[in-house]
């Protein structure tokens, strides 16, 4: 154990830690950088960020179908939202492909990329067919799974009736169509956070894993209490990326069912695009805009708020 | 509004082309991708140029993508001098933002031209009493197609009446074969029924009241009567367990047909065309055949109309430098004889007058002919309703045709959602 941790406390402990120097204290007076080497981030983000977000919010305060002037219309289009049932039905079509998606990727990227960091043979050769969904663009993943899921020709055809899906309807039901999905989206993204867990993994000292193998745990003590709390923030980075993509799913669920069959995989993104781009209902489509903004600002703040990731908290103190 | 300009700009900008607006000494012409019309519209267009000052080009784009990109285009500085259109409640948009050049008096001075067209055709790109589209391709009817091989097999006659076809689907289902192919995970493909329904058994004045949004259009009792036959039609099994599954764009349900798992097939002419690409031994052999929309006991709609896509249309945008010679551009070479010659031999059928000789002279006279017959003879030719409705109205009643077929709606709920988004 090194004694550094006794005497420059981390600024959240300051408060604990009674005994240094009064002068200590203060907080280090550290040159902050100034705001020109900001500025080009400042400046894309305003643009790309921050001024297509106004005018959306203006929009959503107008009637505009993309042609001439948008017209003032007040509250009409929020007024509107409350009486949308697709709107409300798509935010839980939302919040369950979300979950399934968690559900999904992360037990398995875990799994996968804590495999993958590992020494066995093979390691390297499997851990790159793996990879291989990640280089794929998403429309193509989504065309090849439109193929494979056709209930006459695909897969689903031959495969459908050992899962007990004899007529192959995987995209047509409206109670398999959301896994179908669900499954598709997964099996694109699965290999990119494996790929975060893969380099957290690595990071791991070794010794950890000799102190606990002279203790006599064994792979699955270890997993558990080494590198499971080790991956911490991994998980919750990656599960921000989860969480937070699966709100802008759009394009896999257009291309594979459109949002169907009728609307049991119309998700939020897919509804605001529905009613703005092939409704051209511009108004109401930034309303939901706005919502699908407010959502995925207050869901990533709450994650990292309730997992203490903001405070980046070590693991791997006096190591 | 500065900041909606910067916005599309950036939009515009960010597909990385110098776009049409580079070049404004041109007309430019967009239209989508299709190798089938293409070298129709560059003969045109080549013709056109050699005696013009202003010289047009041809821009196209994907057909997914066009619309939108159409869409967002008219009224910036981008917009396109001539644009491709489907006619109907999309052009109504634009027409409506005043964006459109009204032809009429180009075409009054030239009646020949006008004349040339055939009436129903031309009608669809009338919005209100001004003629702002020019039909600019074949027609494309929605017709029965059926699977000759398996019904001679079964020894089976294709249905002339409603009745017939019940009957059929039992008779079918009964041989292990889908009645009938549906890609029903797009809507526009169930719509072909309700369009066809409701015309037989109410004529076309049903329709017309719906796309003048009069109040009360969706409650007609003929509308819920077709709406009932239609997922009568499904329920009964007549398109298969897992016909929501299935997808037309990705053939889908043309390969059904075609290797005879399935024993009809509703859809626009252009599945002849693909057919005769994607499976030429099946429309060699003769097994592709075609007949008219079943009647309907009792329906007051004449037999003879027909539903589908009249056609394409070609509409000047009112911002073009060029809106003279652009007039000139589409008054002279729509109908002239090279381009209706072009689009003959290109497989399609004109929309122009008096073409039987020269249909009868191309490889696929037989279907071409039955094409051109049955529309010059339609009384009535009403445009697919997701073209003639507005863009809100229809891609709604497309979500909601989805789940009636589904039966996850009644026929009735239907009508009360219809009716919520019409007002």
């Amino acid at each position: 154990m090194s004694d550094r941790g006794v005497l420059v406390p981390r600024r959240r402990e300051v408060r604990t830690v009674v005994l240094i120097p009064a002068a200590d204290l203060r907080p280090a007076r550290r040159e902050r950088p100034g705001f020109l080497w900001a500025a080009p981030a400042a400046v894309f983000f305003t643009i790309f960020g921050i001024v297509p977000i106004a005018v959306v919010l203006y929009l959503s305060f107008t009637t505009w179908n993309g042609l001439g002037t948008p017209e003032w219309a007040g509250l009409t289009n929020w007024r509107a939202l409350p009486d949308d049932a697709d709107a409300l039905h798509s935010i839980r079509v939302t919040a369950q492909l979300t979950l399934f998606c968690w559900l999904i990727q992360t037990p398995l990227s875990l799994l996968l990329g804590v495999w993958a960091a590992g020494p066995q043979r093979n390691r390297a050769i499997l851990s790159t067919l793996f990879f291989l969904p990640l280089l794929l663009s998403t429309a193509a993943i989504a065309l090849t799974w439109l193929s494979l899921l056709d209930p006459n020709f695909g897969l689903a055809a031959s495969l459908g009736s050992y899962v007990g899906v004899a007529d192959g309807n995987f995209l047509g039901d409206d109670s398999r169509a959301l896994y179908a999905v669900a499954a598709v989206i997964s099996w694109q993204f699965v290999p990119f956070h494996t790929l975060l867990y893969q380099a957290a993994a690595r990071q791991i000292p070794a010794s950890m894993y000799e102190v606990a193998e002279i203790d006599g745990a064994r792979t699955i003590r270890q997993f558990i209490s080494i590198t499971l709390p080790q991956l911490r923030n991994t998980i919750i980075a990656s599960s921000v990326l989860v969480v937070v993509g699966s709100l802008t799913y759009f394009e896999s669920i257009l291309l594979l069912t459109n949002g169907g069959p009728g609307t049991a995989t119309r998700v939020l993104p897919l509804h605001m695009y529905v009613k703005g781009f092939v409704g051209f209902d511009m108004g109401y489509a930034s309303v939901l805009a706005v919502l699908l903004v407010a959502v995925g600002t207050t869901l990533s703040v709450l994650i990292v708020r309730s997992t203490g990731y903001h405070r980046m908290n070590s693991d791997r103190e006096g190591m | 509004m500065s900041l909606l300009v910067t916005t599309s700009l950036v939009a515009a900008g960010g597909c990385g082309t110098a776009g049409p607006g580079g070049s404004r000494d041109k007309i430019q012409v967009w239209a989508l991708q299709d190798p089938q019309n293409e070298p129709v519209i560059e003969a045109g267009l080549g013709l056109f140029n050699q005696s013009s000052p202003v010289t047009a080009e041809l821009v196209t784009y994907v057909n997914d993508a066009y619309k939108q990109k159409l869409h967002v285009s008219m009224g910036s500085p981008n917009a396109p001098d001539v644009f491709f259109n489907w006619g109907g409640g999309n052009l109504a948009e634009f027409v409506n933002a005043n964006q459109v050049v009204d032809l009429s008096h180009a075409l009054a001075a030239r009646p020949d031209v006008r004349d040339a067209f055939l009436p129903s055709v031309l009608a669809v790109g009338r919005i209100s009493n001004g003629q702002y589209g020019l039909p600019m391709n074949g027609i494309q009817p929605v017709v029965l197609f059926y699977h000759k091989g398996v019904f001679d097999k079964a020894g089976l006659q294709p249905p002339k009446t409603w009745a017939d076809l019940l009957s059929l689907v039992e008779e079918f289902k009964s041989r292990k074969i889908t009645p009938i192919a549906l890609p029903g995970s797009q809507g526009w493909t169930e719509l072909m029924y309700l369009e066809y329904l409701l015309d037989r058994i109410g004529g076309p004045d049903r329709f017309s009241a719906i796309a003048a949004q009069r109040s009360g259009a969706w409650r007609d009792p003929s509308v819920l009567r077709a709406l009932q036959m239609c997922q009568e039609l499904a329920e009964r099994g007549a398109f298969g367990t897992n016909f929501a599954s299935i997808n037309y764009d990705n053939t889908g349900a043309s390969k059904l047909f075609a290797t005879g798992k399935a024993a009809m097939f509703l859809m626009g002419s252009w599945e002849y065309t693909s057919q005769l690409s994607n499976n030429p031994e099946f429309v060699k052999r003769g097994d592709l055949a075609w007949t008219t929309f079943p009647t309907v006991d009792g329906g007051l709609g004449d037999a003879a109309n027909v539903v589908g896509n009249p056609a394409n249309y070609f509409s000047i945008s009112a911002s073009s430098p060029h809106v003279r010679d652009a007039t000139t551009l589409l008054i002279e070479t729509l109908s002239s004889e090279e381009y209706v010659e072009d689009l003959v031999n290109s497989g399609q059928v004109p929309a122009v007058a008096g073409v039987e000789a020269k249909l009868a002279g191309t490889p696929n006279a037989e279907f071409a002919t039955f094409t051109y017959e049955m529309v010059a003879k339609a009384p009535s030719f009403t445009q697919s309703w997701d073209q003639a409705l507005s863009p809100a109205v229809g891609t709604e009643m497309l979500t909601n045709l989805q789940k009636l077929f589904l039966s996850k709606i009644t026929p009735e709920e239907f009508v009360t959602a219809m009716e919520k988004v019409s007002s």
